[in-house]
């Protein structure tokens, strides 16, 4: 990175601090802090899709889709979340591959679990055999959000649907008196004032989202704490220019003070748009 | 091999007693619930000596939160900001590199072990969460309450201790059923994160992601190991439900706090 790092030898001192961390691995540190605020980017909007799918599903007049709706609500909340976690990955992977064996290959006569295998036809694979590197990472990455959603819409369709409930019945009696229809009265009058009821709840589910974001490293994507492991694990002179001890309780405790700046930040931010949203409705933290 | 032999096997195996190799092919469904109920041993401890440790810690940590004194006020507060603010799997890693830093300087050497290690760092995490409800809890005593115990002469310790803490527990306990019920939640992610589970030692999601890699087949072990946890909320909302009743024995019914289960709160 800069000039005086040819020779690492022969620096020391905070020179030798700055050359170390701007080795090519750290700059892979960094990006990887990049990519959780990526998977909190996607991941927020599709569990609220996911939560709001959920939360009308719950209310459905059709009853399998009612039952169905309240058993994605139930069973996520009454199971710890990384058993879900360790799941989803495993079976959305071999979910998408065996959708793709049935139409791509429908002369495939093999079963398709042998023993302890899972075999597909190779043009089924996912992603394909001869794929280059990135493809599978990003394969691995967009598993992991759909995995994320999937848990986190339970959580989210949880809040959505208690906030549905909490909007007040006259309102929806007025409008039906007003002559609009059931559509009608859901979009124009139910779904603008329950966010406002929502909005606790969510702030509460993004914090727990912030602070569920280094189980990606166990769904296998190289994030943060992948790498803080690997860079914090002792060095020696002979593969390294930079040999030194074990860093790794310095790294992780790097990573703590990053999470709890993070979820500082985002409860300052949050007050303020619950500020912003309750202003000019009848509940008590309106002004 | 039947059922029952398989039991005999590996019903304690998670805590070492048993056939001391895992079972490598031909996985029967018999193996696969003994063994993550066996694994269940280890979650169970961790939650219940967690949840002991932790409710008195939590109390103390509540109060000094209240306290008037900077001195004790402040490292409450940041006691329940670093443990509430970061998530649980950081807290593990760096607990356990902290300890193992510990260990090459030769002090509390058997801290490594996630027997040890592990439940300290979930009593502490418990702690906190739990300290941030006792504490709004004891802020919404009645004043009524409080006024009346002045009234009958009640100072100091015994005032606390016969009238606000009573209240404060009572206002608690919904909430601290949940924390309870996430706590043994939580206790999953103890074998993913650094703590070694030595001669394969593990709980009840070690060995049912252990199943899941030998069989690639996530579809049986992870709805046993839900299953489990199912009992477990519900054993833990029974337990806890015997203690609301006695706590609210005093209130007329409808006026008695109800237990509700409520949204999952990840660490």
């Amino acid at each position: 990175m800069f000039s005086f790092c040819a020779d690492p030898a022969a620096i020391s001192g905070s020179k030798w601090l700055a050359c170390y961390l701007t080795t090519g691995k750290h700059v892979g540190l960094y990006w990887s802090f990049v990519t959780v605020l990526v998977l909190l980017a996607i991941t927020a909007p599709a569990a609220l899709l996911f939560g709001f799918g959920g939360a009308t599903a719950a209310r459905s007049h059709f009853a399998p889709l009612r039952l169905f709706g309240k058993f994605y609500i139930v069973i996520v909340r009454g199971v710890p979340d990384i058993a879900f976690f360790l799941f989803f990955v495993i079976a959305l992977d071999q979910g998408f591959e065996w959708m793709r064996h049935q139409v791509l290959c429908p002369d495939w006569s093999e079963p398709i679990r042998q023993g302890n295998d899972f075999r597909v036809c190779p043009a089924a694979k996912l992603p394909l055999g001869n794929a280059p590197q990135w493809v599978h990472e990003v394969y691995g990455f967009f598993l992991a959000v759909l995995t994320f959603a999937l848990v986190f819409g339970a959580f989210a369709a949880n809040v959505l649907y208690g906030a549905m409930q909490a909007v007040p019945r006259g309102q929806m009696e007025t409008a039906e008196a007003y002559g609009m229809t059931h559509r009608q009265t859901f979009w124009r009058i139910l779904v603008p004032q329950m966010w406002v009821y929502a909005l606790p709840g969510l702030s509460n589910l993004w914090m727990i989202l912030i602070k569920a974001t280094p189980l990606l490293f166990l769904l296998g994507v190289e994030d943060i704490v992948y790498w803080a492991r690997e860079l914090g694990g002792s060095k020696q002179a002979r593969f390294s220019d930079y040999p030194h001890g074990d860093w790794r309780l310095w790294y992780f405790l790097g990573l703590l003070v990053f999470y709890l700046a993070f979820t500082k930040v985002s409860e300052f931010v949050l007050e303020r748009i619950m500020r912003r949203l309750s202003r000019g409705q009848a509940t008590v933290g309106a002004t | 091999m039947t059922c029952l032999a398989t039991i005999q096997d590996y019903g304690l195996r998670a805590i070492g007693i048993g056939e001391r190799l895992l079972p490598k092919e031909d996985f029967t469904l018999c193996q696969q619930f003994t063994l993550i109920g066996s694994g269940l041993i280890w979650n169970i401890y961790f939650g219940v000596l967690a949840l002991a440790f932790g409710f008195f810690i939590a109390n103390a940590v509540a109060l000094a939160k209240s306290a008037r004194s900077p001195w004790l006020r402040k490292p409450a507060e940041w006691f329940v900001l670093v443990f509430r603010g970061s998530p649980l799997f950081i807290q593990f890693f760096l607990a356990y590199f902290l300890f193992l830093t510990l260990k090459q300087a030769g002090i509390l050497t058997w801290l490594t072990s996630a027997q040890a290690g592990a439940l300290v760092v979930l009593v502490l995490n418990t702690a906190a969460y739990s300290a941030e409800i006792f504490h709004g809890a004891l802020r919404s005593v009645p004043r009524g309450e409080v006024e009346a115990a002045d009234a009958y002469g009640f100072t100091g310790w015994s005032r606390f201790i016969r009238i606000i803490w009573p209240t404060s527990m009572r206002l608690a306990w919904p909430a601290y059923t949940n924390e309870a019920i996430f706590l043994f939640h939580a206790t999953t992610l103890v074998f993913f994160s650094g703590f070694p589970a030595w001669q394969q030692k593990g709980d009840a999601l070690y060995y049912a992601s252990y199943f899941a890699d030998k069989t690639f087949n996530p579809f049986i072990p992870y709805p046993i190991v839900a299953m489990y946890f199912i009992i477990v909320s519900v054993t833990l909302i029974g337990g806890f439900g015997l203690v609301n009743r006695r706590l609210n024995r005093h209130l007329p019914q409808d006026r008695r706090s109800k237990l509700k289960y409520r949204p999952q709160i990840i660490r």
